[in-house]
């Protein structure tokens, strides 16, 4: 898995944004992740725990913020949640469908103290 | 006093940043790069022993392979043509970054080459979050695979121009139910490039092949 680098990438980002703000500790950090980003909390947070210690991030809360997957049928305008097993339309079974939510790969905003 | 500042970054925009420095460097040169990837056995490697020599009638071509370890792929890639393979050895990671194939890149004279074919380390999960900087990345899916994968892994699915769906000949014995799974991918991406090949017969490759090309010459113009 690939969670080691991405916890890497959110604390590079965070203490980046905490130093800009003369932050002397982050207390929160809020991720917004879609279901399809393929990444696990429990294992961001295990790298976290030891990436951030002894930084300014050290023991602050991860938020992780989850967007389910949203499919918008282009034939019906029918918004639908897919199953393990269908993506197609279940309305009118049309596969003219767009993904309108759950790629989502982002931190959005951080707590600090100053 | 705690004040909440917005970021909104993507957390992988440091190695999306560093693609753009790669497709840079090859764009500076005219070299036009693909990313493969799949699942291990799927058949990349047979895919470019079967694409290269194809190929290298026309073009100068370069190949970086990602693996744990060995460098049994790049061995491959050149006895089938490459001008010149690199092996890039993950050290275990699970993907290449942008990181990985900069450095890879600092082993090509790009001056001598046309075409950059990257294979990516074999994997349905990771390498999807990791672009390259190449111009396409490509997925070389397989019949054993089963048809359910699109459904199992729609974020790899969702971040290809072109689909290769391998083994072709063993459709005959074993249940794959092709609408099935171009269902799956037809709402996962509907501007997919698919092709449907046999690296074990040659179906379908020439197609492939001519897809290439005419990509190639239009990134030339």
């Amino acid at each position: 898995m690939h969670e080691l680098p991405v916890t890497e990438s959110i604390l590079e980002i965070t203490l980046r944004h905490a130093k800009t703000h003369n932050a002397t500790k982050v207390t929160d950090i809020y991720l917004v992740l879609g279901e399809w980003s393929t990444i696990i909390d429990d294992s961001i947070q295990f790298h976290w725990d030891i990436l951030s210690e002894g930084t300014l991030a050290v023991g602050e809360r991860l938020h992780f913020g989850r967007i389910p997957v949203e499919l918008l049928c282009l034939d019906c305008d029918h918004t639908y949640a897919p199953t393990d097993k269908e993506l197609i339309c279940p309305n009118c079974q049309s596969i003219r469908v767009r993904v309108t939510k759950g790629d989502e790969f982002n931190i959005d905003s951080i707590e600090i103290e100053t | 006093m705690t004040t909440k500042v917005p970021v909104v970054e993507k957390i992988l925009g440091a190695n999306e940043s560093l693609a753009e420095k790669n497709r840079a460097r090859l764009d500076e040169h005219g070299v036009f790069g693909i990313n493969l990837m799949a699942s291990p056995g799927a058949g990349k490697t047979s895919l470019l022993e079967q694409t290269l020599p194809k190929l290298a009638e026309r073009y100068r071509i370069a190949v970086i392979d990602g693996d744990i370890a060995t460098s049994i792929d790049a061995d491959r890639a050149a006895e089938a043509g490459a001008a010149i393979a690199v092996q890039v050895n993950t050290g275990g990671n699970c993907h290449l970054d942008a990181v990985m194939l900069q450095k890879g890149m600092e082993e090509i004279d790009f001056s001598e080459i046309d075409l950059l074919l990257v294979e990516n380390v074999g994997n349905l999960v990771c390498p999807a979050n990791f672009v390259l900087g190449t111009h396409k990345s490509v997925l070389v899916a397989s019949v054993p695979e089963g048809d359910d994968k699109p459904y199992k892994y729609p974020g790899m699915y969702r971040g290809v121009q072109a689909l290769i769906i391998n083994k072709i000949d063993l459709l005959p014995y074993i249940p794959f139910k092709m609408d099935y799974f171009r269902k799956g991918v037809e709402v996962l991406n509907p501007d997919l490039v698919t092709f449907a090949v046999s690296c074990a017969t040659g179906e379908g490759i020439d197609e492939w092949v001519n897809w290439i090309i005419a990509e190639v010459e239009a990134n030339k113009k």
